[in-house]
């Protein structure tokens, strides 16, 4: 079981239902479930300056599974990156959100992801970095468990294992549920931490949902001196509307009906405007 | 590379375990900005796509068929879509390393590559040009593919004759035909211009080093001035420098009686030698005389 959600988990979710109204699509059950995880990163333990993106210094988070973009969206606009006014043109044709997060476009986003298994490979080039010019900037990466199938995610984490990077820390969004179904059923992972710990990094697991175990954990960084970190996060795909959790025809969801939006909050205990 | 990361503390050098010639004054000088890693190429791309988007010039190296094909969503994607200044160093472009069979001939890099946004793509056609070049890759933007020939190739190129990225160089003028030519193509087609005047015909050779961006405005005026135009690469004639050139001058109004030189749409299955491969399919300087000819006197 995982953690109930707080207040503020509740009212993100009804946040992002709204900017999902515009669209009518997205990629639902990943957004709710690492939605915490990005929460609690940007809100508590990210130094980053909304005023200067590009601030050297400052800690880069690579959204690896970017189709858990609109998680990403809204905490950068609540940190104020941008104006929330932008949220609601979240895939229209002259609006800066897209289906993916993009480089160089949004301010705050840190890679240009969607395609699976190219944010850890980038996060270890950033911790790399940040060791020869003697920074002391983290870098986070969170992907998805899915994502893991991915041979690049296995390279990166040998040679970040090599490197003894301990300032990267790679998180796992691990709901579980991949497209077609079952994780267990399409590529099973287990076992999964020990997999992480035998390339070289300290493991740990966690509630992704449980905001005060993941501001914990995060400010317990890194596990080990010298190594890398892997949070594997336990999610439910999207947590917190009964109506979708686990089911996998809300990966990626388009034409959302109106009755399915009333449903969508009435789960959510808000009343839809 | 050691002059280069002397040079500009950005400098950054990844090796996807490659042989160790060469490379200890730069292991040895700077030890913090080299890196000799694994042989995982769609990594490596991608973590120099990182460490670019903190500020560095990752060069990475190692064989051009591996740098281009296994990793290819990591260049188009890490480091072209993010415009960063990385650069690919292509060992044996082409066939260079035609005694290990057709895994690892580079016949389509330039290719693929071309399709790609952002990219640069140079083939210098001797070790005096790469000599040229590599100061300039400091300062250009965004990403670059440098294939490199296999090494030793005979020097043709002329220090008096001032080098730019994208920048053509005539190396030899003519009102007959026309030679466009990259890489070690290059030498063939000065010969095979020597060769043709000994028959009364006289031939220009432009030396095409940088593919991407074509430089049109000088291959334009050069093809203006001739009858025929050949294309000659160490590559598919499929996308390359041939295709380039063809869609630049049909689309700028220049038709001239065209051939272009280069491996047909079949995979060089041939072992023996670079010559051996490249003289099957008529890129020597027998076989750019023989095209040539035969579209002046047909």
């Amino acid at each position: 079981m995982s953690a109930p959600l707080d207040q503020q988990a509740c009212e993100q979710r009804r946040d992002i239902l709204r900017i999902l109204e515009v669209a009518r699509r997205g990629h639902i059950g990943s957004t709710f479930s690492l939605l915490e995880i990005v929460r609690v990163l940007y809100h508590d333990i990210l130094r980053v300056d909304p005023k200067r993106p590009d601030w050297p210094d400052r800690d880069r988070f690579v959204l690896s599974k970017g189709h858990g973009c609109l998680s990403l969206y809204l905490n950068l606009a609540e940190k104020g990156f941008f104006p929330k006014e932008e949220l609601l043109r979240f895939c229209k044709f002259n609006g800066m959100l897209g289906g993916h997060p993009e480089y160089g476009v949004i301010p705050g986003v840190e890679a240009s992801t969607g395609a699976l298994g190219h944010g850890l490979p980038i996060g270890v080039g950033m911790a790399l970095a940040a060791r020869m010019d003697r920074k002391d900037y983290r870098v986070f990466v969170l992907m998805g468990d899915g994502e893991c199938d991915e041979g690049s995610v296995w390279e990166a984490a040998m040679c970040a294992g090599k490197h003894k990077l301990s300032r990267l820390t790679a998180i796992v969004d691990y709901n579980k549920m991949q497209s077609y179904g079952p994780l267990e059923e399409i590529q099973p992972l287990e076992p999964f931490a020990d997999k992480w710990r035998s390339f070289g990094f300290a493991a740990c697991e966690v509630d992704g949902h449980d905001v005060v175990a993941l501001r914990k954990l995060f400010r317990s960084l890194p596990l080990d001196p010298a190594r890398p970190t892997a949070i594997i996060a336990h999610t439910v795909k999207g947590k917190g509307m009964p109506c979708i959790e686990g089911n996998p025809s809300w990966h990626h969801k388009t034409k959302i009906t109106d009755e399915e939006f009333d449903q969508l909050y009435a789960d959510l205990g808000f009343p839809r405007k | 590379m050691a002059a280069l990361a002397k040079a500009d503390e950005r400098v950054v050098f990844i090796g996807s375990d490659i042989t160790k010639r060469d490379l200890e004054a730069f292991a040895d000088n700077y030890p913090d900005r080299f890196f000799m890693e694994g042989v995982y190429e769609a990594h490596i791309v991608g973590m120099a796509a990182g460490m670019a988007l903190c500020g560095k010039i990752p060069y990475i190296n190692t064989i051009a068929t591996f740098l281009t094909r296994r990793c290819y969503e990591q260049v188009l994607l890490d480091v072209g879509l993010h415009k960063l200044p990385v650069r690919l160093l292509g060992s044996g472009g082409g066939v260079v390393y035609a005694p290990l069979g057709p895994t690892h001939l580079a016949n389509e890099d330039i290719a693929i590559l071309r399709a790609i946004p952002n990219m640069t793509i140079v083939a210098p056609c001797d070790a005096e040009e790469m000599a040229r070049l590599m100061p300039l890759t400091l300062k250009w933007p965004g990403p670059m593919y440098i294939r490199f020939a296999k090494g030793g190739d005979k020097v043709v190129s002329r220090p008096d004759l001032p080098f730019e990225i994208g920048k053509a160089i005539e190396l030899r003028e003519g009102s007959d035909a026309l030679f466009v030519t990259t890489g070690i193509t290059t030498q063939i087609a000065l010969e095979a211009a020597g060769k043709l005047e000994g028959e009364g015909l006289s031939a220009a050779v432009l030396h095409m080093h940088t593919i991407k961006p074509l430089d049109a405005e000088r291959l334009i005026a050069c093809a203006r001035r001739v009858r025929a135009v050949v294309t000659a690469e160490e590559h598919t004639i499929i996308g390359g420098l041939g295709s380039a050139v063809a869609e630049t001058l049909l689309e700028a109004g220049v038709s001239k009686a065209f051939k272009r030189i280069g491996f047909p749409d079949v995979f060089t299955e041939e072992l023996g030698s670079q010559n051996d491969i490249m003289g099957k399919y008529g890129i020597s300087v027998d076989g750019l005389c023989a095209t040539a000819l035969k579209l002046l006197r047909p």
